[in-house]
């Protein structure tokens, strides 16, 4: 359905977008999702996607879940080799329930880390920024190259880098069981492991329209039993297991005989359908028609060597290495590490967003892919606002430039064995300069000296924690300052 | 033929009209418009009929080409991701070229291009008689640990070593007055290295000695006041330096004239000012191709500074075969500025003083610093920016969003976020080695402090 493909593409875009610009009209969708929508407490969103389901079945599940989509995408993939490979299978009732009870169990007790290994818009999320980020930012490399020769600013080169070894493992484990299963099995996931999808699942079995098999009709070849995803097709009964049909519309379009309908319909499934109905009914039916989703570009980029060498030579600059936070600093916004853990769903989106390096995915157990910051790369930018207005669970609350230059997120601590003040004997006030909150100061060590060299001092009160400090602090590869994260962000 | 002494009708107008054609073909040769600028400057054909222009030293024999070839920046070519090496086969040829066409006299020091520039020179001047070029080198004891008497004198020997000769023509101390008086006797005086030089010009190993000048004027006219003979003097000489020298820098005019007043023969360094004299804004630029639009920007340049009488010779680092090529028009022979001239370079001074440019030259002496900002680099992209007005003061302006996007992509694109200047911290160790005096810091911090404005948008609050 062109429908699908216009969401999955939309919602990849969202993604890969590093400069953010599709987000102001287009960044609803991902508040459409339904664990973000929980997870925020959207109760407009979610009241919505009830009545939806209520009324016409898990359409979600085809058209909105960008997961699913996915599946079908390599599902009809296989099926343009393997033709009618389905059968009916019956629904593996323990395992489905006990994710769906297990997952708002971890809702309601805070385990946000826990769901968004299940949710699926995180798992989808988490493919999108950490595969196929990569590869979007080197094609815009190669057009920024290309950019730069024609003296045109329209592209600009950016930095790829592997933000989390192990958010990248999960995307291709993810991306590979997703990939296996639905080349396998259609949509097995959605049906036995995906929370979202039994849930939907028990009021789509209660849906206005339906899908309802005309018995005098039908002839029992079980083609549309072959080409249903869902495995939810009994022939023999002439029944369909609404909780498990994702609305894809396939069964419909392969019945030769217009045995499979998808009306309004309160009655049990099997009953024969009056002239009027069948009339109307035809004209329900509608022909697919399959877009190519996004065309990925697989380009190999080349990263243009930006060191010029000067005649005096380039001092080599080591990596900094990144500091061991005893709390880890997270972004401005998110309130308290209570909050953000309690329902981030790890999708990535804020991670992909962040134009100054800053947000990656945490490899802590306890929050296992959930995002936290660090300054090596960059700092946080006092203008800089966009991971509060792309989070679509209100882990990350919207916050203006305002309120950000007040609201405290960490402090920033001083190591005095690797200042370059002390280990060099040189005047250094990098920290000092830009401090947007003005909480560093230099005294001199000495201060009956005149001539003594100035150390920083740090008011804890005014840190911001932004990490200008430690982002622009000379001693490498260990920062000489460095941002500790606090346990509930506040305005100072 | 003529029968009588009367010129029949036919030959009347055969005359007639070969007096036309010869006339013709004489005035077009004569034409005022054919100058020696007209046509581009860029090709060699015209220059087989020009001769370098030479000027005499009144102290010896030497007859020195106008154009002197400054080794510092030579030809490069890339040979890793980080590292760069002189381009030895360019550099021969450019050599040829220039020895073909007149030029005698090669500035270099066994500093320049990390210490290759010597050797480089020597071997490119393999296959000419020693006695068909002057060269020229310095003592440039610019570390302290190098002060000592055997670290100069190793500095000293190691020069003829690397050119390969046993007697140079033009010996200099380097840099002179970046300092003041303090340095300037550790590093003569007190390790008896100016007494040693001048024996070593009464033994002939040396047959000019004379100084390059930066910095303290005190140092300047201690120098002339001492009673030794110097040969020469190298000064920075060119339009904006003549009265409006920036910096530490002194007046040209002062120095060239004291020079003079001495009957010290003065040569020319920084005749183009690191460059920024050969291309500049719109508007200049359309003021000295209106007097000659065939003539390159940089020609102006040049010409102001060989103007000079009492000038041996205008050093450029011609880096590129174009430069050179274009060089070679301007001199060969030089066509001195008039009046005018000089009125039209003063308005164009006041122009280029108006920018907040930073006076750097890109010499490099600066680098590397040991924090790892490519200064050149970043007072490049500033200037460059500043001089195609890609310099955005107020929201409000037109192209506002243009600009901004423009300079803050192009700054990343030529400098490595890491080596921009938010990463300077000020520790000085660059301030004493430029050349220029430059507040190096200073003006990171100014650059800085505009790059945050453009970023947070913040571009009309002031401080």
């Amino acid at each position: 359905m062109g429908l699908a493909v216009a969401s999955i593409t939309i919602l990849t875009l969202l993604f890969l977008d590093f400069s953010a610009t599709i987000h102001a009209c287009l960044g609803w969708m991902t508040r459409l999702q339904f664990i973000p929508a929980v997870l925020s407490f959207s109760v407009g969103i979610i009241i919505f996607l009830i009545v939806f389901t209520l009324l016409f079945g898990r359409v979600y599940c085809s058209v909105i879940c960008p997961l699913g989509i996915l599946q079908d995408f390599i599902s009809w993939f296989r099926a343009r080799v393997k033709k009618n490979r389905f059968s009916y299978s019956k629904p593996l009732i323990g395992l489905r329930y006990t994710m769906l009870v297990v997952t708002l169990a971890a809702i309601i007790f805070g385990l946000a880390s826990f769901v968004a290994f299940f949710d699926p818009y995180g798992a989808y999320g988490r493919i999108a920024s950490s595969l196929f980020a990569p590869v979007y930012q080197w094609g815009n490399n190669v057009l920024a190259y290309f950019s730069e020769r024609a003296g045109s600013y329209a592209f600009y080169n950016v930095d790829i880098w592997m933000k989390s070894v192990s958010a990248l493992l999960v995307a291709a484990g993810t991306l590979v069981v997703i990939a296996l299963l639905s080349w396998r099995n259609g949509r097995i996931y959605c049906n036995t492991i995906c929370p979202v999808g039994t849930l939907l699942g028990v009021l789509s079995r209660f849906s206005i329209f339906k899908l309802v098999i005309d018995v005098e009709k039908c002839i029992g070849c079980n083609l549309c039993v072959r080409n249903c995803k869902s495995s939810c097709i009994n022939i023999n009964e002439k029944k369909v297991d609404y909780s498990r049909c994702v609305m894809c519309m396939d069964c419909i379009e392969t019945c030769k005989f217009e045995a499979m309908r998808y009306v309004y319909s309160f009655k049990k499934a099997t009953q024969r359908l009056t002239e009027k109905e069948n009339a109307s009914s035809r004209e329900n039916t509608s022909r697919r028609v399959f877009l190519s989703s996004v065309g990925l570009l697989a380009v190999s980029g080349i990263l243009e060597a930006q060191e010029k060498v000067a005649e005096g030579g380039l001092a080599v600059i080591e990596d900094k290495k990144i500091p061991k936070r005893d709390t880890p600093v997270k972004p401005p916004g998110s309130q308290s590490l209570r909050n953000f853990s309690s329902h981030c769903t790890a999708c990535g989106l804020c991670v992909s967003i962040c134009p100054n390096q800053v947000l990656r995915p945490s490899s802590d157990l306890m929050h296992f892919l959930q995002p936290e910051m660090s300054y090596e790369k960059g700092y946080c930018r006092p203008e800089c606002i966009k991971c509060a207005a792309v989070c679509p669970t209100g882990a990350i609350h919207e916050i203006s430039a305002v309120e950000k230059s007040a609201l405290k997120i960490g402090t920033a601590v001083w190591i005095r064995e690797n200042c370059v003040v002390i280990t060099d004997g040189v005047n250094c006030n990098n920290c000092a300069r830009h401090c947007p909150a003005e909480a560093i100061q230099m005294l001199p060590i000495e201060p009956d000296n005149p001539k003594s060299k100035k150390i920083p001092v740090i008011d804890a009160e005014r840190c911001i924690g932004c990490g200008a400090c430690e982002n622009l602090c000379p001693a490498r590869p260990f920062s000489a300052v460095y941002v500790e994260g606090i346990e509930n962000h506040r305005a100072i | 033929m003529r029968k009588n002494n009367t010129i029949n009708r036919k030959d009347f107008f055969k005359t007639l009209g070969s007096a036309t054609v010869a006339s013709l073909a004489t005035a077009y040769g004569c034409s005022p418009k054919k100058t020696q600028f007209s046509t581009a400057a860029i090709s060699l054909d015209d220059l087989s009929s020009m001769k370098m222009e030479y000027r005499q030293n009144p102290n010896s024999d030497d007859k020195v080409s106008l154009l002197g070839y400054g080794c510092m920046r030579l030809p490069t070519k890339k040979i890793s991701e980080t590292e760069r090496e002189i381009d030895q086969e360019t550099w021969n040829n450019l050599v040829d070229l220039s020895m073909e066409k007149g030029v005698n006299f090669f500035d270099t020091s066994p500093m320049y291009c990390r210490g290759k520039s010597e050797q480089a020179l020597a071997i490119a001047l393999e296959k000419y008689p020693r006695n068909r070029y002057f060269l020229s080198t310095k003592l440039s004891n610019f570390r302290p640990d190098t002060f000592s008497r055997e670290a100069s004198l190793s500095i000293y020997r190691d020069s003829f070593k690397a050119l390969r000769t046993d007697y140079i023509d033009y010996y200099f101390l380097h840099a002179v007055g970046l300092g003041g008086m303090k340095r300037f006797k550790a590093r003569y005086i007190d390790n008896g290295i100016m007494d040693f030089l001048q024996k070593e010009r009464e033994a002939g190993r040396i047959r000019n000695l004379g100084w390059s000048f930066h910095g303290d004027v005190k140092v300047f006219d201690y120098l002339l006041e001492t009673g030794i003979k110097w040969d020469f003097v190298l000064i920075q000489l060119n339009y904006i330096d003549w009265k409006h020298a920036s910096g530490i820098n002194i007046n040209a005019e002062y120095l060239y004239l004291e020079l003079t007043k001495r009957n010290i023969p003065v040569m020319v360094m920084e005749p183009l000012l690191g460059g920024r004299l050969a291309k500049m804004n719109y508007y200049s630029t359309r003021l000295l191709k209106q007097k000659e639009p065939e003539a390159s920007v940089a020609s102006w340049a040049f010409r102001y500074a060989g103007s000079l009488p009492n000038v041996l010779t205008v050093l450029s680092g011609m880096t590129y075969k174009e430069h050179l090529i274009d060089n070679l028009h301007t001199f060969s022979p030089l066509k001195p500025v008039s009046e005018d001239d000089i009125k039209m370079l003063e308005e164009i001074a006041g122009m280029i003083l108006d920018y907040p440019l930073i006076s750097c030259t890109e010499c490099r002496y600066c680098m590397p610093c040991p924090y790892g900002i490519d200064i050149p680099g970043v007072f490049a992209h500033y200037n460059k920016c500043i001089i195609e007005g890609i310099y955005p003061q107020k929201k409000e302006e037109n192209d506002y969003r243009k600009l901004r996007r423009a300079f803050l992509i192009g700054y990343d694109r030529s400098v490595p976020k890491l080596r921009q200047a938010n990463h300077c911290i000020g520790c000085g160790k660059c301030i004493e080695l430029c050349p220029q005096r430059i507040d190096i810091p200073g003006e990171m911090s100014r650059i800085d402090e505009y790059v945050e404005r453009l970023k947070t948008e913040a571009l009309n609050q002031t401080e």
